[in-house]
C-alpha cells in the first residue's frame, strides 16, 4: 500500500529542435503526498505533468501511475486511464462554455458511463462543498476566475481520482481568488488526496506542499 | 491540423465544386448550341434548300423574288418496292438527277458512285437502310441496283436515279424545285419566300412546300432531348458552388478574425482584406473551371458523335465561346459569392476582432446542449446532437449540401427509370420471338412454350389534311403485355374502336372520343378513338376486324419461363415460317443519357460529401481546444468519432427528407420537358417511378452523404494530440 502513486524512471522528452524538454527525470510520489513542482518558465513542468496524465509520451524511460505503465497505453486506453485515476486542473480553467457548471462537472462521469443519478448527486455535493452550489445551473462565462477554478477542481474530482494534477491553478487568478484555491487544495490534502501541483507561486507551494521539487532546463534539482 | 493542410483542403473543395458546376454548364449550353451547329454547318456546306417545292408541272414560272439560287425542276415519283417475303415493301420518293451537285442541295456521296444508267439507284440516308450492291424490285417488276449511298441534309429524296431511269419506272408523277433565298432564317422570312414562290407559279401548280426550318427541327430533336436535364444538373451544380464557396470563405473569415484584426491594425484596408479572400477562392476556382471545361468537352464527345452520325460532314465539338461563357459565368458566381461572404471581414472592427478569443462562448443553442445532457443517450452522442444548434448558419449550409446531393441522386434515379419505361413503351420490345407469315397464328398457338402472342399488320394510311401518311397498325389477339402504355382512355375492345398517338391526334385536331376517317388503300375507314396510346409517331392502332383486307403478317410471341427462344424459333422455321428470337436493342441515345446522368450524379454526390467534410473541418478547427479538453477529461477516440458523426447525423437525415421531394419535383419538371422537346406528352405511369422501397433507400442517401463527409474529420478529431490541442489558443 506504500507503493508510489507516481513512479517516473529515466524519462526524457525531446521536441523537434533544441535541447530536450525533459532530460533523464526520475520522480516518485507516494499516496497522500502533495508535491509542488517549481521552476522557471520553459523548464519542462507542463511537459512533466502531461506525461503523468498520459497526454504525451516520453522518448525514453517509464511512467508508472497507480500501477499502470502509462507510456505504453494507446489513445483509448489512456483516455480510460485518465477517467479512472487522474483529475486535471489547468491554468485557464478549460471549462466548456456551452455547458452549464453542473454539466461541466458531470462530463468526466458521463464519459466514463457512470450511473446518471448517483454522479449527479455526487457532483452537486462537490459543488456545495466547494462553495459554488448556487451556480450549478449557470454558464461558466458568468463566473469569476476563482469560481471557475473551483468548478474545474470539482470536475477533476468527480470520478474520485487517485491523483489530482494541477498546472498553475492560481496563475490566472488575483490574490484573493488565489487564496481561495490555496485553502481548497489544503483541505483536499488534509483529506488524503494525492496532488501534484505545478506553480510559480512560492507561497502556494509553502502552504500546501508536503514536498517541493525544483526543475531547471528539463532536469529535476534536489 | 496545420494551417497549410486546411488551406489545401478548402482549395480542393472550391476547385472541385467549381469543376462540377462548369462541367454541367458546358454540357448543357454546349449541347444546346452543338445540336444545331452540325446541321447548320452541313446545310451551309451542301448549300441546302431553304424551300423544297413540289409541283404538278415542270414549269419554273416567273422570276422568284428574293431567291439567290434555284435547282431543278427534277422529276419525282413515289415508287412502291417489294418487301421481304410476306411483308409490305416501302414506298420511296425517287428523284431524277443527273448529278449530285448543282446550285442548291449538293448531295454528298458517302459510298459508291452516282447513278448513270437504267437499273441504277442511289440510296439516301434516312428511314430505309439498304446496303451498297443490294437489288431492289419495284411493284412493277423493275430491278434496281444500289450503286451509291448519299446524304442530303435538306432531305429532298429517299433515293435518286438518272433522269432516263425514271422513265423506266413510269415517268415523273411530280416535279421538285429547290430554292435558296437571301433571307430565310426566321419563320416569317420563310413564309414570305413561300409566298414569292407561289406567286411565280400558276395557281394550283404547287402541291407541297417544305421549309428547311422543319427539316432542322426534325434533325436536332435528338440532341435537344439532352438539354433540359443538363440544364437541371447545371443549376444544381451552380447552387452547390454558391453554397460551398460561400461557406468556405465565410468559415475562413470567421476562423481568422484575429488575424484580420491584426492585419487591419497594421494598416491593411478593408477592401484589401476582402480582395485577399476573393483571390483565395478564385485561384482554386479558376483551376477547377479549367478542369471542368476540359471534362465537359470530353464528356460531350460521345453525345456529339451521336449527332455527327446523322450529318457526317461536320467535325462536331462544343463551340469555344460556349465553353468560355460557361466557365466565366460560374467563376463570376464564385467571385460574387466569395465577395459577399468576405464582406464581413472588411467591415470587422479592429477592436472587436482583437477582442475575439476566450471572452464568452456562443449563446446560441445552449438549450439544446442542456436538453442533450438529459437525453438517455451516451454523452458523446448527446454532445454531438446538440452541436448543430450552436452554429445554425453552418448547420444550414451542411443541410443544403446534403439536400442538394440527395436531390441530385433522386432526380437521376427517377430520370433513369422514366427513360427506361419510355424506351420500353415506345419499342414494345417485350416479345421473345418474332414470326413472319400470314398463317403463323395457328402454328404459334400449337407450338408448346407459347405464353402469349398477338399478330399485327402495318400499312400507311392517309388522314385528310395531312400530306404524309400515318402509321396504321391492326392487331389480332391481345397485345397489352407488350409494353403499350395508355396516356388516357382505354384500349380498343370492339370493332370500329381504335387508339391513337398524341402526334396523330394533334395532326388531326381530334381528341379521345372523336371519330376520325382514314384512307386505307383508297378505302375510307371510320374509327372511334377510345384512348391515347403513348407513341412517338402519328399512328393509329385498332383491331384486325376493323380494317378488312389487312391480315396479320407479323406475330410477337412471349414464351413461358424456361423455353429457349432459339429452339422455339427454329421449330417454327422448320414449318416454313420466318422466325427469329427478338433481342431488345439498347438505344444508344438512352445509354448516353444514362452515362451522363451517372457521371453528373456521382460528381454532385462527391461535392456534397466534400461540402460536409469541409464544413466539419471548419467546425472542428474552431473547437480544437474544446476537443483537447474533452480528451483530457477521458474521451476516447471512439467516443470522439461518435460525437462528430452524431453532430451531422440529424442534419443528414433532415437533408435527405428535404432533398428527396426536391429531387422528385425536379424529375417531374425535367422529364416532361425532355419529352416535350421531342414532341411528346408523357402519361403519368411513365413519370411515377418512385416506389416506397426506392424512396426509403433514397432518403437514406442523406445520412450516407453526411456520414461519408464526416468520417475523415471525425478520424482527424480522434487523432488530434491532446497536449497540442490544449496549447492551441
Ligand atoms: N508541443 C511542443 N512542441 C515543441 N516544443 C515544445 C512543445 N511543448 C513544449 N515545448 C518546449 O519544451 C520546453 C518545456 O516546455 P513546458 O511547457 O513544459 O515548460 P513549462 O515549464 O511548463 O513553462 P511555463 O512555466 O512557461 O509554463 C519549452 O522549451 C517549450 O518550448
Ligand atoms: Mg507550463
Amino acid at each position: 500500500m506504500n507503493d508510489p502513486v507516481i513512479d517516473l524512471r529515466g524519462v526524457t522528452r525531446r521536441y523537434d529542435d533544441g535541447p530536450p524538454a525533459l532530460h533523464d527525470v526520475s520522480l516518485a510520489v507516494k499516496p497522500g503526498e502533495c508535491v509542488a513542482v517549481l521552476g522557471p518558465s520553459g523548464s519542462g513542468k507542463s511537459t512533466l505533468l502531461n506525461l503523468i496524465a498520459g497526454l504525451d509520451r516520453p522518448d525514453e524511460g517509464t511512467v508508472t501511475v497507480a500501477g499502470t505503465r502509462v507510456e505504453t497505453l494507446g489513445e483509448a486506453a489512456s483516455a480510460r486511464f485518465r477517467r479512472a485515476y487522474v483529475g486535471l486542473v489547468f491554468q485557464f480553467f478549460n471549462l466548456l462554455d456551452d455547458l452549464t457548471v453542473l454539466d461541466n462537472v458531470l462530463l468526466p462521469a458521463h464519459l466514463a458511463g457512470a450511473a446518471r443519478r448517483e454522479s449527479r448527486e455526487h457532483a452537486t455535493g462537490l459543488l456545495a462543498t466547494l462553495g459554488i452550489g448556487r451556480h450549478a445551473d449557470a454558464y461558466p462565462g458568468r463566473l469569476s476566475g476563482g469560481e471557475k477554478q473551483r468548478v474545474a477542481v470539482a470536475r477533476a474530482l468527480v470520478n474520485r481520482p487517485a491523483l489530482l494534477l494541477a498546472d498553475e491553478p492560481t496563475g490566472a487568478l488575483d490574490t484573493a481568488s488565489g487564496e481561495d484555491v490555496r485553502d481548497l487544495l489544503n483541505d483536499l490534502r488534509d483529506g488524503g488526496q494525492t496532488i501534484v501541483l505545478v506553480t510559480h507561486d512560492l507561497r502556494l507551494a509553502e502552504a500546501c506542499a508536503t514536498r517541493t521539487v525544483g526543475m531547471r532546463d528539463g532536469r529535476v534539482e534536489s | 491540423m496545420s494551417i497549410g493542410r486546411r488551406r489545401r483542403l478548402h482549395s480542393l473543395v472550391i476547385g472541385l465544386v467549381t469543376a462540377a458546376a462548369v462541367t454541367a454548364a458546358v454540357l448543357g449550353a454546349g449541347l444546346l448550341v452543338a445540336s444545331r451547329s452540325p446541321f447548320d454547318t452541313a446545310f451551309a456546306a451542301q448549300r441546302g434548300a431553304h424551300l423544297t417545292v413540289q409541283t404538278t408541272t415542270p414549269g419554273t414560272g416567273r422570276e422568284v423574288a428574293g431567291a439567290v439560287a434555284t435547282s431543278g425542276p427534277y422529276g419525282t415519283r413515289v415508287v412502291g418496292f417489294e418487301g421481304p417475303p410476306g411483308l409490305p415493301g416501302p414506298s420511296m420518293t425517287v428523284v431524277a438527277r443527273s448529278d449530285p451537285g448543282g446550285a442548291v442541295d449538293r448531295v454528298e456521296l458517302t459510298a459508291g458512285r452516282w447513278a448513270t444508267g437504267p437499273g441504277e439507284l442511289v440510296m439516301g440516308r434516312g428511314v430505309f437502310l439498304v446496303p451498297l450492291g443490294e437489288k431492289l424490285t419495284t411493284h412493277d417488276g423493275v430491278v434496281l441496283t444500289v450503286v451509291g449511298l448519299a446524304r442530303s441534309v435538306s432531305a429532298t429524296a429517299n433515293a435518286w436515279v438518272a433522269p432516263a431511269a425514271l422513265d423506266a419506272l413510269g415517268g415523273p408523277d411530280g416535279y421538285q424545285t429547290l430554292y435558296r433565298f437571301a433571307a430565310a432564317s426566321t419563320p416569317a422570312e420563310v413564309e414570305a419566300d413561300r409566298a414569292a414562290v407561289a406567286a411565280s407559279l400558276p395557281p394550283g401548280a404547287v402541291t407541297g412546300v417544305r421549309s428547311w426550318l422543319d427539316v432542322r427541327q426534325d434533325a436536332v430533336e435528338e440532341a435537344a432531348v439532352f438539354v433540359p436535364f443538363l440544364v437541371a444538373f447545371a443549376l444544381l451544380g451552380i447552387l452547390m458552388a454558391v453554397l460551398v464557396v460561400g461557406t468556405v470563405v465565410a468559415g475562413t473569415v470567421g476562423a481568422a478574425t484575429r488575424r484580420i484584426g491584426i492585419l487591419k491594425a497594421l494598416g491593411c484596408t478593408p477592401a484589401g482584406v476582402v480582395r485577399a479572400y476573393i483571390a483565395q477562392a478564385l485561384v482554386p476556382g479558376a483551376v477547377g473551371a479549367l478542369a471542368g471545361a476540359v471534362a465537359g468537352n470530353l464528356i460531350a464527345l460521345p453525345v456529339l458523335a451521336q449527332t455527327e452520325e446523322i450529318y457526317g460532314s461536320a467535325g462536331a465539338a462544343i463551340a469555344w465561346w460556349v465553353t468560355l461563357l460557361a466557365a466565366g459565368g460560374v467563376l463570376a458566381v464564385v467571385a460574387v459569392t466569395a465577395w459577399a461572404a468576405a464582406l464581413r471581414a472588411g467591415r470587422l472592427r479592429v477592436v472587436d476582432a482583437l477582442a475575439v478569443g476566450r471572452v464568452t462562448g456562443p449563446a446560441t443553442g445552449r438549450w439544446a446542449a442542456r436538453l442533450a445532457a438529459r437525453l438517455p443517450v451516451s454523452r458523446p452522442i448527446g454532445l454531438g446532437l446538440a452541436r448543430p444548434f450552436a452554429r445554425p448558419v453552418r448547420t444550414a449550409a451542411i443541410l443544403l449540401a446534403v439536400a442538394t446531393g440527395a436531390a441530385a441522386a433522386t432526380f437521376a434515379t427517377g430520370l433513369g427509370s422514366s427513360l427506361v419505361r419510355i424506351q420500353s413503351a415506345v419499342q414494345q420490345d417485350d416479345a421473345d420471338v418474332l414470326v413472319m407469315g400470314e398463317a403463323a397464328g395457328a402454328a404459334i398457338a400449337a407450338q408448346p412454350g407459347t405464353r402469349a402472342s398477338y399478330g399485327m399488320a402495318q400499312a400507311p394510311a392517309m388522314l385528310a389534311g395531312l400530306n404524309d401518311p400515318v402509321g396504321l397498325s391492326v392487331f389480332s389477339g391481345d397485345p397489352a403485355w407488350d409494353g403499350f402504355v395508355m396516356a388516357s382512355g382505354r384500349w380498343f375492345s370492339a370493332p370500329g374502336e381504335a387508339v391513337a398517338s398524341a402526334p396523330l391526334l394533334a395532326a388531326a385536331g381530334a381528341r379521345v372520343g372523336d371519330t376520325v376517317t382514314l384512307q386505307v388503300e383508297g378505302r375510307p375507314v371510320r374509327l372511334r378513338v377510345v384512348g391515347e396510346v403513348f407513341e412517338t409517331h402519328p399512328s393509329v392502332l385498332t383491331d384486325v376486324a376493323t380494317v378488312p383486307g389487312l391480315p396479320p403478317m407479323e406475330f410477337h410471341v412471349a414464351l413461358t419461363d424456361g423455353t429457349n427462344a432459339s429452339a422455339y424459333a427454329s421449330a417454327l422455321s422448320s414449318q416454313g415460317f420466318e422466325a427469329h428470337p427478338a433481342g431488345a436493342e439498347i438505344d444508344p441515345l438512352l445509354a448516353v443519357v444514362q452515362g451522363l446522368t451517372a457521371t453528373l450524379t456521382l460528381l454532385l454526390l462527391a461535392v456534397a460529401a466534400l461540402g460536409v467534410l469541409n464544413m466539419l473541418v471548419l467546425d472542428l478547427r474552431d473547437r480544437v481546444h474544446d476537443l483537447g479538453v474533452h480528451k483530457a477529461l477521458g474521451m476516447t477516440p471512439r467516443q470522439t468519432i461518435a460525437m462528430v458523426v452524431a453532430s451531422v447525423a440529424g442534419v443528414g437525415l433532415l437533408g435527405g427528407l428535404i432533398g428527396v421531394p426536391a429531387g422528385i419535383a425536379v424529375q417531374r419538371m425535367v422529364v416532361p420537358a425532355m419529352a416535350a422537346s421531342a414532341g411528346l406528352r408523357l402519361p403519368g405511369s411513365l413519370l411515377d417511378v418512385y416506389g416506397p422501397v426506392l424512396l426509403g433507400a433514397l432518403a437514406l442517401g442523406g445520412p450516407l452523404i453526411a456520414l461519408a463527409g464526416a468520417l475523415l474529420p471525425a478520424g482527424w478529431a480522434a487523432r488530434t494530440r491532446t497536449a497540442v490541442a490544449l496549447r492551441t489558443e
